[in-house]
């Protein structure tokens, strides 16, 4: 029983991570229709300029985040506005194509600067555990919990209460109803642009604290979020979060007992059960667990 | 308020009296496809104008060319002008036009079905600054639609047809507009309703906003209207007061199915009168 809790918890904290990076694809996709491929891209800049600030400059770790945050916003907002501007009205595939190669460029930008070997994200919190009872916890899985659950709320609040917020959740709807309402479909571009290179920021946090550390796989982290998002419902915040702790938890026990409940799986069969549980998912709801079907009466 | 402002409508229009007018407006889609073959219209302050017109007359783009709409569907104005409140409109964006005063209502009301009818409203306040100001538009709304008290919460798409053009309306109204442009509000709603909506327009009329009233159907429109236009082909082929076209034969016997039917187009009207003179 010990284990399992513990196998469900380091679960429910990967499925946070997976949460956080499912959330950039989602604010993108909800706001343009693009599925951003560049996201895993953005994950790696992020972790990579934390990297760069705590080890270069020495500058105190959650100073660090931040930093890389409004930087790696910096970039996604550049890239709106350079090359995604431009193509509006084109068909949504070839703005899809255009995030791939941005996830290329980055992907070779950050190999150029800080090469390819693993380093170290210099985070405070190491391998410490704490122990409740028998159940052994490691800190930085209550940290990136905590850390998802703290993006999340402000991600509720703003689409909830403020403004912007409500004309990104409209131009989603209605782009030119939304127009109509004197709201900037600009604005919103680049304001989900903007949080969604915040958000991958703090996702790749999360994701280097982990096993994988700063080195150039991180980006492979953000293809395995993949299924969460399709799990939860492209257009769902909510369906992000609820997908990614699926698929965290399904990962980590799979991980955790393939190997005395069913020994004649290969190994590495815990990155296959993801995409397993979106199959059956989509089966029975296609438009994911919390996805939008139209809304319509006439 | 009305008929002290038709009192005007005949004086030489000073500009001050003009809230809206067009002069020779061409509308081209796409390169290639004439919307509006130079459009003419005013709109004097206080009143209600009608603009009739079959499907593909154009209705809808003198209204996308008038609030800056014509983008979206890649439409250009490419003759003529449009003053708002004596101000040039050509080449505006959307926002600035709202926060101009001029609000719409679309056609086929395009609420945000996947909103609350909350959500709806204050939609249409993005343009508006002020909190109190807001709150104010706010009330004003609901006063005038009383049945959305209780619906504030609902999500918008689940309502009712009705219930939905009322929301439309009052998101308009939420930018407290000058001028209020509503397309087709009595498209796929049941009679009671579209009776409704009339008293509605009227009474957002009398508190004070100009109306441009988008219609097909003739007989609310021009009930209500100070002055109406007809048009076909992107053109205006007719337009005087409102109880004028009402009375016309030709507009009697093509919008309100009065007399024979069977006929195409209202520039047959005169071979056609002729030919039935000739007949009988």
């Amino acid at each position: 029983m010990t284990r399992f809790i513990e196998f469900a918890l380091a679960g429910l904290a990967q499925g946070f991570v997976y949460a956080l990076v499912a959330l950039g694809f989602v604010i993108i996709y909800k706001a343009t229709e693009v599925i951003n491929f560049a996201q895993g891209g953005l994950l790696t800049l992020g972790v990579y300029l934390v990297y760069n600030f705590t080890s270069g400059q020495s500058v105190p770790f959650p100073l660090a985040v931040v930093m890389s945050m409004i930087v790696t916003a910096g970039v996604a907002l550049l890239f709106e506005r350079l090359v995604l501007r431009r193509m509006l009205g084109n068909p949504v595939f070839a703005q899809v194509m255009v995030t791939i190669g941005l996830l290329f460029i980055l992907q070779n930008l950050v190999i150029a600067i800080w090469g390819a070997e693993p380093l170290n994200l210099g985070d405070p919190w190491g391998i410490s555990t704490i122990s409740i009872g028998e159940v052994i916890i490691e800190v930085r899985d209550l940290w990136t919990a905590a850390l998802a659950i703290g993006v999340l709320v402000v991600f509720f609040l703003f689409f909830r209460f403020s403004k912007l917020g409500l004309a990104m959740r409209a131009t989603a709807v209605d782009q030119e109803a939304a127009l109509a309402q004197g709201m900037s479909s600009r604005q919103v571009y680049m304001a989900a642009w903007g949080i969604a290179g915040a958000t991958a920021a703090i996702a790749g946090v999360g994701v280097a604290a982990g096993a994988t550390g700063v080195s150039p796989s991180v980006e492979f982290v953000a293809l395995l979020a993949f299924p969460a998002i399709i799990l939860g419902g492209i257009d769902s915040p909510l369906g992000a979060v609820i997908g990614g702790l699926i698929i965290g938890v399904t990962q980590s026990l799979t991980a955790g007992y393939q190997n005395e409940l069913f020994p004649w799986l290969w190994a590495g069969f815990d990155d296959v059960m993801p995409f397993i549980v979106m199959v059956l998912v989509l089966l029975v709801r296609p438009y994911g667990l919390f996805g939008t079907p139209e809304i319509k009466r006439v | 308020m009305n008929t002290s402002m038709t009192a005007t409508n005949n004086a030489p229009g000073t500009d001050a009296d003009v809230v809206l007018s067009a002069q020779g407006v061409e509308v081209v889609y796409r390169d290639v496809l004439l919307g509006l073959r130079g459009v003419s219209l005013e709109v004097k302050r206080g009143s209600i104008v009608a603009v009739l017109g079959s499907n593909g007359s154009g209705k809808t783009t003198l209204l996308r060319a008038l609030t800056g709409l014509l983008d979206v569907h890649r439409g250009k104005v490419t003759k003529g002008s449009m003053q708002f409140e004596g101000q040039p409109l050509e080449r505006r964006d959307p926002a600035s036009i709202v926060r101009a005063g001029m609000a719409q209502v679309m056609e086929g009301r395009r609420i945000f079905p996947a909103l609350t009818v909350d959500e709806n409203l204050r939609t249409g306040a993005y343009t508006v600054r002020s909190k109190a100001q807001i709150r104010e538009n706010y009330d004003r709304v609901l006063s005038l639609f009383p049945v959305l008290v209780d619906r504030r919460t609902s999500t918008a798409g689940y309502l009712s047809g009705g219930e939905q053009q009322m929301v439309a309306i009052g998101r308009a109204l939420m930018s407290s507009p000058t001028l209020l442009l509503l397309d087709e509000p009595s498209l796929g709603l049941a009679p009671l309703i579209v009776e409704q909506i009339a008293g509605i327009v009227r009474e957002v009329n009398a508190q004070g906003t100009s109306v441009v009233l988008v219609e097909q159907n003739a007989t609310m429109a021009l009930s209500l209207a100070d002055h109406g236009y007809v048009l076909e082909n992107g053109r205006v082929v007719k337009d005087g007061p409102g109880a004028e076209l009402l009375a016309d034969k030709d507009i009697q016997e093509f919008y309100l199915g009065v007399g024979d039917a069977g006929r195409k187009s209202f520039r047959d009207v005169k071979t056609y009168r002729r030919r039935k003179r000739w007949s009988s």
